[in-house]
């Protein structure tokens, strides 16, 4: 039954084959694609095109075209860049400090070897409370007479009304709430590192310090580098914990609530737009850097596209 | 079960209009709804939807429904602040005729303004509000007429070790901007020129920021002043560490329920000034009607239903909300709710209004920033940046903080 047919025209016909395989791809793609492009392009979209326009939803008679004015009003206030800097700060340290915890908290848990179920579902709490309520519990207990973490400070002392001690507690808040979720994903990564090879290290003389460095971490760095990004990202977005526990007081402001406040409050769709779609051009940068220079794949490629 | 449910439903399809009422919390005003329904004998029937607790939440719920045409919204609380805003952008009708007529009548002069956009009235004065002095009478016997005054018994009572602190509203929002106006204002100046078109600031300006200052690095100042709103003021006199608070008449009643050992010696004075008697803020809620009503007439009709004199009066001496009819203050039951009444009156025939333009949100907003923290401000950089911003703000230009 074999066909003796030209190696020229197999060819054709596999290639044709694939050709119409690839079509019934694309089409089955359409839809989801048609829905994306939807639901985050044209809102993205719509952004740019507000930000190149006057446009204060109080003065509707007043909405004009005006090209980049908004970007250079924007980018040379100093409440933005003050806001941005802020912005750059709790990222920076919170991811930091949560990527310390998480790993040891996920070596904690990966070892435990009684009630590991309920371990990891304690630890796992503060990520299940919503931010809000906990940024409220943590306002009340740093605001002074009615707050048990206030009372343990020098009296007369409100940390929440300064820059630096507000930022702390942004940052202790936001770190205590996430922390769990580093540590969930690290753990996922603990479970790729195969135990045969940090047998054989240990067999070869490698101290504990050793085995982690050189076999764990090397091993779990997809994960890490996924985890890292993912919390950068969400980091950089910072807004609830802030509007609760300072609302922005003290020049304590993230680049979201900043946006926020113009958008919103200001009814300036024009500026507000502008601080967006900065945000969202930071938010690219930031995925580009996580994936050019460090290597990061995207999850479920294994790292093919290295 | 069922049987009550569907009786439940079916209770709110009667085939009345209904009239939404958008109102900020307010414990007692079921009790003139239920009044106004009653009186409306099936002409329409008022549902109340209250809307978040701060002014700033409240606006925005607002503002973004009538931003979008929200045909949902037929009678709006409105704080004095937004008249000129809403009005600007046509989201509120404008009272006229009849409506007009009977909104103005009776009505005190300084309310009264409130609700008035480029002359023309946009709402119905629903109650007034002046900020008083309130101090403890075992501490300070004799109030003083001046913020200077009452910095001096604050060091006073400082050196003898006792309570010493007075309340004010240092928080970076709103309560900031009208210690802020009420000081300028004092002084014999203001934020805007009386047009509102544009910023005034200048001497009296500089004198309102050195006094803020100085009383921010006072005695007196709490430690925790750069946070406190309204009602962490009424919550710090009632615990006691203060001798003095300024704060809306709403603390009486608070201090009743709260502290009743404590009212003994609750006293209230006039608003202080910089050199003799100061101009209080004058603050309090209006009714405005939606632009996109789809029941204007039943709407006009409940909101002055809302607002008349019986109405006012069960606001004020249920929820402690001074009227803005002027014979109210001269029923009986007042004189027990109302001890301060007299100095409320008073306090209004000189009480400053807050800037009156569409911006204002702007140019609260900036404001308030470049004042927090009271005790950072250096009165002429901070008066020329104040200047700065609120021309900005003025334009809708430049950006919020």
């Amino acid at each position: 039954m074999i066909t003796r047919a030209p190696a020229r025209h197999a060819r054709r016909r596999i290639s044709e084959e694939k050709a119409a395989q690839r079509r019934l791809a694309l089409w089955l793609c359409a839809p989801a694609a048609l829905v994306m492009l939807l639901v985050t392009g044209w809102p993205i979209l719509y952004a740019v095109l507000l930000s190149l326009q006057r446009y204060d939803l109080r003065f509707p008679g007043e909405r004009a075209w005006v090209g980049l004015d908004n970007y250079a009003a924007v980018l040379t206030d100093p409440f933005w860049w003050n806001a941005f800097w802020v912005t750059v700060v709790i990222t920076v340290v919170s991811v930091a400090i949560e990527l310390v915890l998480g790993m040891l908290l996920a070596l904690a848990m990966y070892r435990t070897l009684v009630g590991r179920g309920a371990i990891r579902t304690l630890v796992l709490i503060p990520y299940g409370i919503v931010t809000v309520v906990a940024a409220y519990g943590w306002r009340y207990a740093w605001t002074p007479e009615t707050g048990w973490l206030a009372e343990a400070l020098p009296a007369g002392s409100a940390p929440l009304t300064e820059k630096v001690p507000g930022l702390a507690i942004i940052i202790l808040a936001e770190v205590w709430k996430t922390t769990p979720f580093m540590a969930l994903l690290l753990m996922a990564g603990l479970a790729l590192v195969p135990d045969d090879l940090l047998k054989a290290a240990a067999m070869d003389g490698a101290s504990a310090w050793q085995r982690f460095w050189h076999v764990t971490l090397p091993l779990m760095r997809p994960a890490i580098l996924v985890a890292l990004l993912f919390r950068t990202l969400d980091a950089f977005r910072i807004f609830d914990n802030i509007y609760v526990l300072t609302g922005g007081a003290a020049d304590t402001g993230s680049v979201s609530l900043i946006a926020y406040r113009n958008l919103i409050g200001g009814l300036n769709l024009g500026i507000g737009s502008t601080m967006s779609v900065l945000v969202f051009l930071t938010v690219a940068a930031i995925s580009f850097l996580f994936i050019r220079a460090f290597g990061i794949s995207a999850p479920g490629t294994q790292g093919e596209r290295r | 079960m069922l049987a009550g449910t569907v009786a439940g439903c079916g209770g709110g399809s009667t085939g009345r209009p209904v009239v939404n009422l958008y109102n900020a919390p307010q414990e007692n005003i079921g009790a003139l709804v239920d009044r106004c329904n009653r009186l409306a004998g099936g002409r329409y029937r008022i549902v109340l939807n209250t809307l978040p607790r701060d002014a700033d939440g409240q606006r925005e719920q607002l503002v973004r429904r009538l931003a979008a045409g929200d045909t949902g919204l037929d009678v709006l609380g409105l704080d004095v602040t937004w008249t000129a805003e809403l009005a600007e952008a046509g989201w509120i009708r404008p009272w006229t005729g009849e409506h007009e007529r009977r909104a103005r009548e009776g009505t005190l002069a300084k309310p009264l303004e409130t609700a008035v956009w480029k002359g023309r009235l946009y709402a119905a004065p629903y109650n007034t509000n002046v900020q008083l002095l309130w101090y403890r009478s075992d501490l300070i016997p004799r109030p003083p007429r001046t913020w200077d005054g009452l910095m001096r018994e604050s060091a006073r009572l400082a050196a003898q070790g006792r309570p010493h602190y007075g309340e004010v509203t240092g928080a970076r929002y709103e309560g900031l901007v009208v210690w802020f106006n009420s000081l300028i204002q004092s002084a014999g100046g203001g934020i805007l020129t009386p047009d509102g078109e544009r910023v005034s600031l200048g001497a009296p300006a500089r004198t309102a920021l050195a006094t803020m200052r100085a009383f921010a690095r006072s005695r007196a100042a709490d430690p925790s002043l750069p946070s406190m709103r309204e009602d962490d003021v009424r919550l710090a006199m009632e615990s006691g560490r203060a001798a003095f608070q300024i704060n809306w008449p709403f603390v009486y009643a608070s201090m009743a329920a709260n502290r009743p050992g404590m009212l003994r010696t609750f006293r209230w004075a006039p608003y202080p000034g910089i050199d003799g008697p100061g101009r209080a803020p004058l603050g309090g809620g209006n009714f405005g009607i939606s632009a996109y009503t789809e029941r204007p007439r039943e709407s006009y009709e409940a909101a002055l239903c809302l607002r008349d004199a019986e109405s006012q009066k069960i606001a004020a001496v249920r929820d402690g909300l001074p009227p803005t009819i002027r014979s109210v203050y001269d029923e009986p039951e007042m004189a027990k709710a109302y001890p301060m009444r007299q100095a409320i009156l008073d306090a209004l025939q000189t009480a400053a209004p807050r800037p009156k333009t569409p911006t204002y949100q702007n140019v609260s907003t900036v404001t308030s920033a470049v004042l927090s923290p009271p005790d950072a401000i250096e009165p002429a950089r901070t008066e020329a940046r104040l200047r700065e911003l609120i021309s900005e703000a003025l334009q809708s230009k430049g950006v919020l903080p």
